[in-house]
């Protein structure tokens, strides 16, 4: 009884001592061949040879892949990387295994098409993606609403961006502001209310966190862009009628130019330089903000 | 005649049960109880999609596992125990004997499925907070899965009325992943000419066509399944099944059990 008693605490205490034996030497395994698991799964390119050799259950492959093509993105997108060379090859594999699964087409556009480290800063490829979803999903007409946002916002070819929001809108279900922005499409309109009008869309058809982030700053950047415009404006207002600069925005609102002193979409006050020039506060808020930034 | 199949076919659900083929439930349960919420944590918009897929495919893949694993033995544990002698010296037909083989399984099978179903609806409505009227849907392919089991658990029976174990495991489990294949069979042979177009053709409606009953992926996007698809699914599989258990019995009754 006592032999048999021996042998199970040693062989208990082996058991937990060589378990955690495995786990270090894996972990140690692990940082020599750190992208070996997603190099050895595009031994296997073709989602098509996949798809036969799942037996069936191409369904539940393709959620295996789509995560794991999720996966990748975010480890590449938390090392700021530059180079995601494995994102479109895991997308096509997913989309070949489920041609109807919308979320890698629309989502996985997104991630292709913004340039790095946003994303891997290809819109073409993103494009063939999105084409490829409207095949096999042609009355789904939000991916169209996606292949126009990228046109537009990514390749600035507006003409193509005007026939997608323009086939999108001719499908039955689809909501009004689809013409609209075909319309707006055909008129070449780069100004703000119709970037921030797609970056919305993309904010609010989306759960991803690092997009709806991206979204989310680009809303912020291109809003303070518009405040900083018309803030020039007043400026340069005060200035011809009373012939110098603002010290300050007081005489700006005492001039009755504005109603206010103004605050950037973060709640921090714009900065009114010596040269009249205007900016915000903290510029790391606004990662996309571009030329705007100092408006004179 | 009636009687002796109803008692041949349930002492082969009992010994089933007996075997504990039933405790994979368990292992279903764990899977679909930490598949769905874990996907959903990793990867975005796919957490009820994922349930589904996991759900269907190891009701799928459990049954088709069980129907060899059990099917392979259904003979050949009889002759190894000797009591298939027993049997047979009773007024039992040979024929009975494999019919009754195949309906007990068939009912494990069955059983099996059902609770599995009942277990995965159950996760569904937990995760997407209740059911919707298009989740009816998805007991077609639980139904075609059924079909499935038909299919496979006849094929398994004719191996086993002949070979050894391990070899109607292997058989089968090839003509099961054939079976996937079968669209593309026929492909090739339409693609064919001559001799080789007519061994095609011949080869690709003997596999059995296992293709068109897999509705996972339809099911999982909502996409309804047209009532002439379930029809004459349903009738080829009883068709080819039924085929292949006649095959079975001409086997048996010839087989030289001295």
């Amino acid at each position: 009884m006592n032999h048999h008693r021996n042998t199970t605490t040693i062989a208990a205490v082996l058991l937990v001592v060589l378990f955690a034996g495995a786990v270090l030497s894996l972990k140690k395994v692990d940082s020599y061949r750190p992208d070996a698991t997603l190099e050895e799964i595009l031994y296997l390119p073709s989602g098509k040879t996949l798809k036969h050799m799942s037996l069936g259950y191409s369904g539940l492959l393709a959620d295996i892949y789509w995560t794991r093509a999720v996966q990748y993105f975010g480890n590449k997108h938390l090392k700021h990387s530059e180079h995601y060379d494995l994102l479109d090859p895991l997308l096509d594999i997913t989309t070949d295994l489920d041609p109807q699964l919308i979320v890698a087409y629309q989502t996985g556009s997104i991630f292709l098409c913004q340039r790095p480290p946003d994303g891997a800063g290809d819109p073409d490829k993103a494009i063939a993606l999105l084409e490829k979803g409207v095949r096999a999903n042609p009355t789904y007409w939000r991916m169209y609403f996606t292949m126009g946002f990228v046109h537009y916002l990514e390749r600035h070819d507006y003409k193509a961006a005007e026939k997608a929001f323009q086939a999108g809108s001719e499908i039955p279900g689809a909501l009004p502001w689809m013409r609209v922005m075909a319309a707006k499409m055909a008129e070449h309109a780069e100004d703000t209310s119709t970037a921030m009008f797609l970056w919305k869309g993309v904010y609010e058809n989306t759960k991803e966190k690092s997009i709806r982030e991206t979204a989310l700053n680009h809303l912020l950047s291109l809003q303070a862009e518009s405040d900083i415009e018309q803030l020039g404006r007043r400026v340069q207002a005060y200035r011809d009628r009373t012939g110098s600069l603002p010290a300050n925005w007081m005489d700006v609102v005492r001039a009755g130019l504005i109603p206010g002193i103004p605050q950037d979409p973060t709640g921090h006050l714009y900065k009114l330089l010596p040269d009249g020039a205007v900016g915000v506060e903290d510029p790391k808020q606004f990662p996309y903000l571009g030329q705007g930034r100092s408006t004179k | 005649m009636t009687s002796r199949l109803a008692a041949i076919t349930l002492n082969t659900f009992r010994e089933a049960v007996r075997d504990r083929v039933l405790y994979n439930l368990i292992v279903f349960v764990l899977l679909l109880v930490a598949s769905a919420p874990l996907f959903g944590a990793i990867s975005i918009d796919v957490e009820r999609l994922v349930l589904i897929n996991v759900g269907l495919s190891s009701i799928s893949l459990f049954g088709v596992i069980i129907a060899i694993f059990i099917g392979i033995g259904l003979v050949s544990k009889e002759i190894e125990k000797r009591t298939l002698y027993t049997i047979l010296s009773r007024p039992v037909r040979r024929w009975e004997f494999i019919a009754g083989k195949y309906c007990g399984l068939m009912m494990t099978l069955v059983v099996n499925a059902a609770l599995m179903t009942a277990g995965f609806y159950l996760a569904l409505a937990i995760t997407s907070r209740g059911l919707r009227a298009q989740d009816a849907q998805l007991l077609v392919a639980v139904y075609f899965t059924v079909l499935q089991f038909l299919i496979v658990t006849a094929i398994t029976l004719l191996f086993s009325s002949f070979s050894t174990p391990i070899f109607s495991a292997i058989f089968t489990f090839a003509l099961f992943a054939i079976g996937t294949f079968s669209d593309d069979l026929r492909d090739f042979a339409a693609a064919a000419h001559g001799i080789t177009k007519v061994f095609g053709l011949i080869a690709a409606y003997l596999v059995p066509h296992l293709a068109s009953l897999n509705v996972i992926s339809q099911a999982a996007h909502d996409q309804p399944v047209g009532g002439s698809l379930i029809f004459y699914n349903t009738l080829y599989a009883l068709f080819y099944s039924a085929a292949v258990t006649a095959a079975a019995v001409l086997i048996f009754e010839r087989r030289n059990l001295k």
